[in-house]
């Protein structure tokens, strides 16, 4: 792989952590893990433990995948492998 | 018009829309047949690919499950949308640039080697037939309320029209039409649960009305329902969790890696334009699919509160649970439950001779509950309801009208019969395309191959037909144990080929062995060898979840580590992958170049 391509592969690494590390902390850190303690908190008459794991965590899902595919379409034209 | 024309009327015109469609938009050639000749558009495909996905378990059971495990059926939510954001990310776009249509077929190149293709088409076809039977169990539910029949007889009459359906048309076909399911289902979803949304809390907005105030209170829904839950005995509504917190989080690891390795998901994204609209193709997708999966927590929530409001009046008056007035008069019962006990999935007993109808958490494990019921004369829960049908009964529970009530239905089996036809599809293209056009018989001719196709459909149906008349489980269960197949065998090995570019073909090979064979074997000493009843082994293992309290259902991911772990210490034993190989791993990581999917070797 010459330069040009190990340099956009590892920038496509660092985008894919980054939005795994959001997608794991709102579903498996605040809908599971954290849960009972952000319990306590109330979203209208929502637990917030309880709203992250059956409505939250769902609505960010969509956003993420929207933002990595904005993202990673600058990335392929960063980098000049974009589809023609 | 009385509900059983209302339904008939209802159902027979979505039917014949479908039909309609698949044949305007007859498959001619093969490619057009499995992949629609990589021609449809992203919010489409995204329309089709939620109607492929929202099948029989999340359409009518996986509410009716929430219902009952409260808090922990979030892992059902979770895991079933969350897979989409790995699938966008770390497989579909990558796929798509490789440009063939099956799974088998990627791993076969990716791992020079037929072995490694015919070891995915044994795990694709395992994960398959387990989904399908879960769906079996779904279509008999469906039937058996529509024709008013029992549910086995809904299960036959259910497998002739799979049948019928999926062979009529491929992909693209089954694009079209199923485009025109999704719209028919997901109104099926919405429209009850916004009437009802409506009564309980006056927010007509399901995702908002869950999180209300009662109309005419200003308690919120959700805590007056954790009230009357835990005063009947049975778990906090808002908190119970799945098990134990380590099974919820391995379960939903195991749901969301099983979505993004479900080759009827995945063959999905081979049919859109370009790799940029892989990308964007799964967030559609899970927009639409999100409609019904951010409903069904308050279709799950309001259909308990209604279930007990119904056989307990003291649940919508206030008073006492307990008094012997509160509970209703067997014979006053509504409708609705003789209509659901003839398909004898909702049964009644009076198990203290009162005449009235006690609905009650009888093990429980809280003593003031059962010092209670105790004091009262109960004598053991005299309902039982089973938890796959609290979807299609909720409009019948809330008193919704008839063509409500026949809408569900319509969308119920528009659910069941969308997903088995896509899985028989990946099915028969995995039966003739990967294994008999790809290792046994290389020059079959195009009418022959399709004949093959058709032919291993019709085995798939029969099979888990069969099956499906003694399911393993609820139908969303069942459905998790062929995440858990898909998660253990497929997803670690399309992974790893695109993202580790020296992983070899007995790392991978020996990767899905190992974790296909024991994520069966921990499923099958629960339910039985292939899902046979009484065949099951569990002292074997030491007894029910026997593995740190997981289930079997969740056994997925931990099968996906066994995977990743083996494949990698065969690999580093191995020698490494030509260089051919190597270049074209780098080949498909970028978009550039991209050609419309082929089937041509």
């Amino acid at each position: 792989m010459n330069d040009q391509g190990a340099a956009y592969w590892s920038a496509t690494l660092r985008l894919l952590g980054g939005i795994l590390a959001v997608w794991f902390i709102c579903s498996f850190g605040a809908g599971i893990l954290f849960a009972d303690a952000l319990n306590s908190i109330k979203l209208g008459g929502y637990p917030l433990g309880f709203w992250f794991a059956h409505q939250g965590s769902i609505y960010i899902f969509i956003a993420l995948i929207f933002i990595y595919a904005k993202l990673m379409g600058d990335l392929d034209r960063k980098f000049d492998v974009h589809e023609e | 018009m009385d509900l059983q024309t209302t339904t008939y009327l209802v159902v027979g015109a979505s039917f014949a829309l479908y039909i309609g469609i698949a044949i305007w938009a007859r498959a001619g050639s093969t490619s057009e047949f499995y992949a629609a000749g990589g021609q449809v558009p992203p919010v489409m495909n995204g329309m089709a690919t939620a109607a492929d996905w929202m099948s029989a378990a999340s359409f009518i059971s996986m509410a009716g499950l929430i219902a009952n495990m409260g808090y922990g059926g979030g892992l059902f939510l979770m895991g079933w949308t969350g897979g989409y954001v790995l699938l966008a990310m770390l497989l579909a776009p990558y796929l798509r640039k490789f440009g063939k249509f099956t799974v088998p077929q990627f791993i076969g190149d990716r791992f020079y080697s037929k072995s490694a293709s015919t070891v995915a088409v044994i795990c694709l076809l395992t994960a398959s037939l387990t989904y399908i039977i879960g769906q079996m169990t779904g279509v008999g539910v469906a039937f058996s309320r529509f024709l008013n029949v029992s549910s086995d007889t809904g299960i036959y009459i259910g497998q002739a029209i799979v049948f019928l359906y999926a062979v009529f048309g491929g992909m693209k076909g089954i694009t079209y039409t199923q485009v025109a399911q999704y719209i028919v289902l997901i109104c099926a979803y919405i429209v009850p649960a916004v009437f009802i949304s409506l009564n309980l809390t006056g927010n007509p907005i399901p995702q908002l009305g869950l999180g209300s105030t009662m109309s005419g209170s200003d308690i919120a829904l959700l805590t007056r329902l954790d009230t009357v839950v835990t005063e009947l005995g049975f778990g906090k509504y808002t908190t119970t969790t799945a098990g134990s917190t380590l099974n919820m989080f391995v379960y939903t690891m195991s749901l969301m890696i099983g979505t993004a390795g479900l080759p009827h998901v995945i063959m999905r994204f081979f049919t859109v334009p370009k790799v940029a609209d892989a990308r964007s193709s799964a967030g559609w997708a899970l927009i639409f699919i999100a409609l019904l999966y951010t409903t069904a927590p308050a279709v799950a929530a309001m259909a308990k509160y209604n279930l007990h409001a119904t056989v307990n009046t003291a649940v919508a008056k206030g008073g006492d649970l307990y008094a012997p007035e509160a509970s209703i008069k067997a014979e006053d019962r509504p409708d609705w439950m003789k209509r659901w006990e003839k398909t004898g999935l909702l049964k009644f007993k009076d198990a203290n001779g009162d005449g009235r109808i006690q609905f009650y958490n009888d093990k429980t494990k809280n003593p003031e509950a059962k010092a209670k019921a105790d004091a009262a004369g109960w004598k053991g829960n005299e309902l039982t309801v089973n938890a796959d049908i609290i979807v299609l009964a909720n409009p019948e529970i809330a008193l919704l009208p008839n063509w409500v009530i026949a809408l569900v239905a319509a969308g119920g089996l528009a659910a069941a019969l969308s997903t088995a036809a896509g899985l028989l599809m990946a099915i028969s293209s995995a039966v003739s395309h990967d294994l008999v056009k790809g290792i046994f018989a290389p020059d079959i001719s195009e009418k022959n191959e399709l004949l093959a196709g058709k032919i291993s459909m019709a085995v798939a149906i029969v099979v888990s037909g069969y099956l499906g008349l003694n399911p393993p489980g609820f139908a969303a269960g069942t459905v998790a144990l062929a995440f858990g197949i898909a998660a253990s065998s497929l997803f670690p090995a399309i992974m790893m080929g695109i993202f580790s570019k020296k992983m070899n073909k007995e790392g991978a090979i020996a990767g899905m062995l190992a974790g296909l064979f024991i994520t069966l074997f921990y499923v099958f000493a629960h339910k039985g060898i292939f899902f046979i009843k009484g065949t099951d082994f569990l002292p074997m293992i030491g007894g029910a979840n026997s593995f740190f309290g997981i289930t079997p259902e969740a056994f997925g991911a931990v099968g996906a580590l066994v995977n990743f772990a083996v494949a990698f210490i065969v690999d580093k034993m191995t020698k490494e992958p030509p260089e051919h190989i190597q270049a074209m791993v780098e080949a498909v990581r970028v978009p550039r170049g991209a050609k419309v999917v082929d089937g041509a070797h």
